[in-house]
C-alpha cells in the first residue's frame, strides 16, 4: 500500500532534515509509529498523504507514485483514497458537527454529497456516540467528542489508507480504545491500511506492527550544526 | 455553487457581529447618495408644486426670490411693500383675478398672513373644525400652527408685538380663533390666517375706541357738524380686542387703496391674458415687478442641484475611501482566517474553491446590503414627503 524509497525532506530555515531510506506498509496492515516529539512523524504522514512535497525520493500509495501527479490530481487522489485524522483535528468552528463531518464533500467537486453519504455520516456519528450532537458547534463539544468528529470526517469517504496523527491523544482510556476500535473496524471493512502515530504504548499490542521512528531515520544525515528543532532531534538520537 | 453559498452563509451567521457591521457599512454607502437624490427629488416636487399652482406674482421691485419666498412660503425676509392699488390694478386689467396677501406680523414663530377669502378657495384649504373667517378680529389656524398653540375654535390668540420698547408701534391684537384648517402639507399649515382688514388693524391703520362725549359748546362748528361732533379726553380707550360689542367702533383712516400688502397673486384667465399681463409689467418705469414663481423656484432648485452634485462628488470620494477600507478589512480578515484556510486546504480544497467561497461571502454581503439599502430607500420614500417638509421646504 505504501512504499517509501530514499525519501529526503528538509526545512532549510531551521535545519530540520528528514531522510528515510526505505519504509513499506502492506495493504490492510495496521502499523503504529512511535517516537519522540519533533522528529518528523507528522511530516512523514503529510508527505505520504501528498500534502507536503518531498525534496527527493519516491512515495507510492496504492500503486500510484504520488508526487509525480499534478497538484489537482494529487489532491483528488488524497481526498478519495486517504483518510487523515489530524493531530490538531482541524474542525471548523462555524460549522456544526454534521457539517464538519461532511465538509470534505462540500469543498471538493470530485466528491458527490448524495443521500447515501449523508446516511453514512449519520451512521458514523451514531457509531462514535455523536448521533445526538450533530447540531452542536465544535466549541460546545468536549475534546474527546471533537476527536471523534474528526475521525468520522476522515472515515466518511471509505478511504483505502487511514493516516492517524495522535488520534487518541488527550483521551481517557475508554475513549482511546473506542476510537481505535472505530479506526480498526473501518480499516477491516475496506481492507484499508492504517498508519497511526501514537504515544500510547498500551495500545501498541493491537497493531500488526510497531515502528520506532528512530529506526527509520538515517541518523547520519541529521546535521551537527543544526539549531533549534534539528539540534534537539539530534540530541534525542545520540 | 450551492455548497459555496451554504458555507459562506454559515460563516457569516457564525460571525454575525462582524457581518452586521460590514452590511451596515455597505448599506449606508449605497443608501446615502440614493436617499439624497430621493430627498432632492421630493423637495423639488414639493417646492415646484407650490410654485406651479401660483401662476404669477406681483410685488415690489427687487429680489424675485425674496418676493416668491415671502408670498408662497411666508418667509419674512422680504419686508418690501406694495399698496392695495396694485391689486386693484391687476383686477382692472380684466386679464386676471387678484389675490392680495400681506405677510408681515407673527404670532410667536408662526406667520400671520392677511388674505381675502378667495385665497382659501385658491389653495383648496378647508376647515377641519369651527368656521371660516366671518368677522374682523378673527383668525383661522393652519393645522401645524393649531397643534403648536394647542388652540381650538373659540379660544383667543394675541399677536406678537414687533418691538416691546416702541410705545407708538404696533400694539398686539387679541385674535379670536374662528376655525382650524385641515392639514394640507404646505406652508399654509404653519400660518395663522386673518382677513386683510384685520391685518391693517394690527398695522394701526384701523382702530376702535370708546365713543367720545358730545361737546357742551359748539366751538364754532358749522351747524351741520354739531350733532355728530365728539370730543375725547386724555384717557381715550383704544380696543385691543374686537368683539361684537365694539365692532362698530372700528374704522379706518385714509385711502384703502394706499394700504400695504406684500404681494398680489395674479390668476390669469388664460395663456393670452397671462402674456398680456406680463407685458404690462415689463417697463423700467414700473415700481412693481411681475414674477413667475415657477421660474424663480426652478432657478433656486438649480442651485440646490449644484449642491447635490457636490454632495455626490463628496460621497463618491468618501465611498471610494470606504470601499478601500472595507477591502483592507477583508484582506486583513483573510489573514486572520489563515488557520481556517489552512484547514480547508488540508481537507483538499483548491485555491479556486477558496476564491469561490470568499466570492460567495462577498456576494451574500452585497445582497444583504442591497436588501437593507432597498428597505431603507422604501422607508425613506414612504416618509420622504414628511422629512422634506421637516428639513427642506420653508
Amino acid at each position: 500500500m505504501i512504499a517509501v524509497d530514499a525519501l529526503r525532506f528538509s526545512y532549510p530555515k531551521d535545519g530540520f532534515c528528514l531522510e528515510i531510506d526505505e519504509f513499506n506498509i502492506e495493504t490492510g496492515e495496521k502499523v503504529a509509529i512511535i517516537g519522540p516529539s519533533g522528529v518528523g512523524k507528522t511530516t512523514l504522514l503529510k508527505i505520504i498523504a501528498g500534502i507536503i512535497r518531498p525534496d527527493s525520493g519516491k512515495i507510492h500509495v496504492d500503486g500510484v507514485e504520488l508526487h509525480q501527479l499534478s497538484d489537482a490530481a494529487r489532491r483528488n487522489f488524497r481526498i478519495t483514497r486517504i483518510g487523515f485524522v489530524f493531530q490538531e483535528l482541524e474542525l471548523l468552528e462555524y460549522l456544526n458537527v454534521f457539517d464538519n463531518i461532511i465538509h470534505t464533500y462540500r469543498i471538493n467537486p470530485v466528491l458527490d454529497l448524495d443521500y447515501s453519504v449523508r446516511e453514512r455520516a449519520h451512521r458514523l456519528a451514531d457509531d462514535v456516540g455523536l448521533g445526538n450532537k450533530l447540531a452542536r458547534m465544535p466549541g460546545e463539544l468536549s475534546q474527546g467528542e471533537r476527536q471523534r468528529a474528526a475521525v468520522c470526517r476522515a472515515l466518511l469517504p471509505n478511504p483505502r489508507l487511514i493516516l492517524a496523527d495522535e488520534a487518541t491523544g488527550n483521551l481517557d482510556p475508554a475513549n482511546k480504545s473506542h476510537i481505535l476500535d472505530l479506526l480498526f473496524e473501518a480499516a477491516y471493512r475496506a481492507n484499508a491500511s492504517l498508519l497511526a502515530v501514537t504515544h500510547d504504548h498500551e495500545l501498541l499490542p493491537r497493531f500488526d506492527r510497531v515502528v520506532n521512528f528512530r529506526t527509520l531515520l538515517a541518523i547520519r544525515h541529521i546535521p551537527l550544526f543544526a539549531e533549534g528543532r534539528g539540534a534537539s532531534v539530534l540530541a534525542r538520537h545520540l | 455553487m450551492q455548497h459555496d453559498f451554504y458555507l459562506a452563509w454559515r460563516y457569516l451567521c457564525h460571525h454575525r457581529v462582524r457581518t452586521i457591521i460590514l452590511v451596515a457599512c455597505l448599506s449606508l454607502l449605497a443608501t446615502l447618495p440614493l436617499v439624497l437624490h430621493v430627498m432632492l427629488d421630493e423637495g423639488e416636487t414639493q417646492m415646484t408644486a407650490r410654485a406651479e399652482s401660483t401662476p404669477l406674482l406681483v410685488g415690489s421691485r427687487g429680489s424675485a426670490l425674496d418676493l416668491t419666498l415671502n408670498a408662497l412660503y411666508f418667509n419674512a425676509a422680504n419686508q418690501s411693500r406694495i399698496t392695495m392699488a396694485e391689486s386693484d390694478r391687476v383686477g382692472q386689467t380684466g386679464w386676471a383675478d387678484p389675490l392680495p396677501i400681506y405677510v408681515r406680523f407673527h404670532v410667536r414663530d408662526h406667520p400671520l398672513v392677511g388674505v381675502t377669502l378667495d385665497y382659501f378657495d385658491f389653495r383648496r384649504l378647508t376647515i377641519a373644525q369651527g368656521n371660516m373667517l366671518a368677522m374682523l378680529g378673527e383668525c383661522v389656524l393652519g393645522a401645524d400652527a393649531a397643534e403648536a398653540f394647542g388652540l381650538k375654535p373659540g379660544d383667543s390668540l394675541p399677536t406678537t408685538p414687533e418691538n416691546l420698547f416702541d410705545l407708538s408701534g404696533v400694539y398686539p391684537l387679541k385674535l379670536h380663533v374662528a376655525g382650524l384648517l385641515a392639514k394640507s402639507h404646505t406652508p399654509d399649515d404653519q400660518a395663522v390666517f386673518i382677513d386683510l382688514q384685520t391685518a391693517w388693524v394690527i398695522e394701526g391703520l384701523g382702530h376702535g375706541h370708546a365713543e367720545g362725549k358730545k361737546p357742551e359748546q359748539s366751538y364754532g362748528l358749522p351747524f351741520s357738524q354739531v350733532e355728530s361732533h365728539r370730543v375725547h379726553d386724555a384717557k381715550l380707550l383704544t380696543y385691543t380686542e374686537i368683539t361684537p360689542e365694539n365692532l362698530d367702533s372700528f374704522h379706518f383712516h385714509g385711502d384703502p387703496s394706499s394700504y400695504p400688502i406684500s404681494a398680489v397673486i395674479a390668476l390669469p384667465h388664460d395663456r393670452k391674458s397671462s402674456t398680456l399681463l406680463k407685458g404690462r409689467y415689463i417697463g423700467n418705469e414700473e415700481a412693481v415687478q411681475l414674477v413667475q414663481p415657477l421660474e424663480t423656484i426652478r432657478g433656486l432648485l438649480e442651485n440646490i442641484f449644484r449642491v447635490g452634485i457636490l454632495f455626490d462628488a463628496v460621497l463618491a470620494l468618501v465611498g471610494t475611501a470606504m470601499l478601500l477600507a472595507l477591502g483592507l478589512v477583508f484582506a486583513l480578515s483573510l489573514r486572520l482566517r489563515q488557520r481556517e484556510l489552512q484547514t480547508i486546504f488540508l481537507l483538499g480544497c483548491s485555491k479556486t474553491k477558496v476564491l469561490r467561497l470568499v466570492s460567495a461571502e462577498i456576494l451574500l454581503l452585497g445582497l444583504a446590503s442591497m436588501f437593507v439599502c432597498l428597505a431603507l430607500l422604501e422607508f425613506i420614500q414612504l416618509y420622504a414627503g414628511g422629512l422634506v417638509r421637516l428639513f427642506i421646504t420653508p
